[in-house]
């Protein structure tokens, strides 16, 4: 069932809030806008199609997201640089069990110091959006990125 | 403008490397004739992916892409990934299964030896046209390559290189064979990434212990490698291959973490499940990398098993493509740990993104300092093997040996 456009503006505020975050931070609430069980998978679209279950970032839990972000923040080397998504195509489909299943197409431009921006990751999100004490997270976030040849690091999550 | 000299060796010896050696476009050259075309034996894929008559995986032996395939015999073979018409790029999908291979262009056919099967119009078409009497077609097949597979594991190259076993010497099959002991191995899945630097940086990285227990904080936080810890440095007789191996400790602060700006002795998982580590092979060691000649490094980091093919582009640029493992006999735990521990080493990794970053920095540097020279010296000038990790020892090795394959 597709959403009214009340929903569907909830459902797109999302997103914003999620790229903003990313992109601007605060980086540290990014898990926030998960569940506690949640998935959150990076996967090239080769993998995706052949059914190979490698993802370069995975994360099994809210736990495990905080994780991540704590190393991005303090344990990784890597050169300064600013991510922008372009979050579009959001479409979103209601389940029985009141989860709404998402497919959307991103887009993340990435600028290094001394660098023109590029184009970092291409791709389309594969997710499940649950309402949770009146908020929508995010059950499951499965990121399939078409550009399978990353150029050298993704360091922040897509 | 600046008269072009040829690469002077300093006198020195491998305790210095030119920085020439990482941006010079004819020293790229030179490498990719005398190492990648060489009498070397590349890392071209697994027979597991691979497994079916017909099948085919399309790769890279330096910067020549060739394809690999299972013939109707189950034998592998390998050939040059373009048409010996016009040269038109053969397969233009990675993978696949195919009796034949024929070309887009003028749909000349091959078959999984590469041999030339087909010309379409060989006679002429109303008796006009057509290919000279004295074509032979038997004369026209794909340039093709030497293959060798053991445990597994394929390796290829142009020229013809001694036997894989005593290539790679007696150590190194050792470890090689620890890995690849002949059990069935089963696909996890890719990691690419195009890494701004020269190829050889990357051995280097994989070659040097001392880098791995000062710039890895996360590895040093969690205790999975470090300078304190029981290792080897071993390398076969030529100094292309190398071992390290290593041993895991404990999440504490000690000596070998003092001299570490940024240990995050505090940081503790949220989820656990991360970092959940059991040990699978006989020997107590927890990692090995082993880097093989001229583009292989076979990565044991607790559970996480991968091969990383370094594709070298340019001087400037490489590829390096991961290819994921585990055993057909896994359980579910163990491949859903594989999995996990996966967050720590790929193009997004946790510790192996240090790498590609300081690669890339290391790359910006020697690109505008090509008459200066690079320090090697740490754990002396020397190139035998160690039992500690604060040493350079497999980079000097690493460097005599391409010394002598390169005439440099
Ligand atoms: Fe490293």
């Amino acid at each position: 069932m597709s959403l009214d456009p009340l929903e569907q503006r909830r459902l797109e505020e999302l997103y914003a809030i999620y790229g903003e975050l990313l992109d601007d931070g605060p980086l540290e609430d990014w898990p926030s806008l998960f569940t506690e069980e949640c998935t959150y998978l990076v996967v090239p679209r080769d993998n995706f199609e052949q059914d190979l279950p490698l993802a370069i970032i995975r994360c099994e839990s809210r736990g495990m997201l905080v994780d991540r972000v704590r190393s991005v923040q303090e344990t990784i080397m890597f050169e300064p640089r600013y991510l922008r998504h372009q979050i579009t195509n959001i479409r979103g489909t209601k389940r029985d069990d009141g989860g709404i299943d998402v497919i959307a197409n991103y887009l993340v431009v990435e600028v290094l110091p001394e660098d023109l921006p590029k184009i970092l990751s291409v791709g389309r999100y594969l997710d499940v959006v649950v309402e949770e004490a009146g908020e929508l997270l995010f059950e499951e976030k499965w990121v399939i990125y078409d550009s399978v040849l990353v150029p050298n690091t993704i360091v922040y999550p897509l | 403008m600046k008269q072009e000299t040829p690469v002077v060796w300093p006198s020195a010896g491998v305790s210095e490397v030119p920085y020439r050696i990482y941006s010079d476009p004819s020293i790229f050259e030179q490498e990719m004739m005398r190492i990648f075309e060489g009498e070397s034996w590349s890392y071209v894929g697994l027979a597991a992916e691979i497994p079916e008559a017909g099948d085919y995986l399309v790769t890279m032996i330096g910067r020549r892409s060739v394809v690999i395939t299972r013939g109707p015999d189950g034998a592998v073979h390998g050939f040059a990934n373009r048409c010996a018409h016009r040269g038109v790029k053969l397969c233009r999908q990675h993978r696949g299964n195919a009796r034949f291979f024929v070309c887009p262009y003028h749909q000349w056919s091959y078959d999984a030896r590469g041999n030339l099967r087909g010309v379409p119009f060989i006679k002429g078409v109303k008796g006009k046209g057509g290919m000279p009497e004295d074509f032979d077609r038997a004369s026209h097949d794909l340039p093709k390559l030497a293959v060798t597979e053991r445990n597994g594991v394929i390796f290829a190259s142009f020229a013809e290189p001694p036997p894989f076993e005593s290539y790679l010497g007696e150590t190194n099959l050792r470890y090689f064979d620890r890995v690849f002991d002949g059990r069935q191995l089963s696909l996890l899945g890719y990691s690419r990434q195009l890494i701004p630097g020269n190829w050889k940086l990357m051995f280097e990285n994989i070659k040097d212990p001392y880098h791995a227990s000062l710039l890895h904080v996360f590895l040093v936080t969690f205790g999975l490698f470090r300078a304190d810890q029981e290792s080897q440095v071993q390398m076969d007789d030529t100094g292309g291959h190398a071992l390290l191996i290593s041993r895991r400790g404990e999440q504490k602060k000690s000596d070998a973490t003092s001299d570490i700006a940024n240990l995050r002795e505090d940081f503790v998982l949220s989820d656990k499940r991360l970092l959940d580590p059991v040990k699978e092979f006989p020997d107590d060691a927890t990692v090995v990398m082993q880097t093989i000649w001229p583009n292989l490094i076979v990565q044991q980091q607790s559970n996480t098993l991968a091969l990383r093919q370094i594709r070298p582009r340019s001087p400037g640029a490489f590829e390096l493509a991961w290819t994921f493992f585990g055993y057909a006999d896994d359980d579910e735990a163990m491949t859903t740990r594989r999995l996990r521990q996966a967050n720590l080493m790929s193009s997004a990794g946790l510790v192996s993104a240090d790498d590609s970053e300081v690669i890339k920095l290391a790359q910006d540097g020697v690109d505008q300092y090509p008459d200066h020279v690079g320090v090697v010296q740490m754990g002396g000038r020397g190139t035998e093997n160690e039992n500690h990790m604060v040493t350079e020892t497999a980079v000097r090795a690493f460097y005599t040996h391409y010394r002598r394959v390169m005439g440099l």
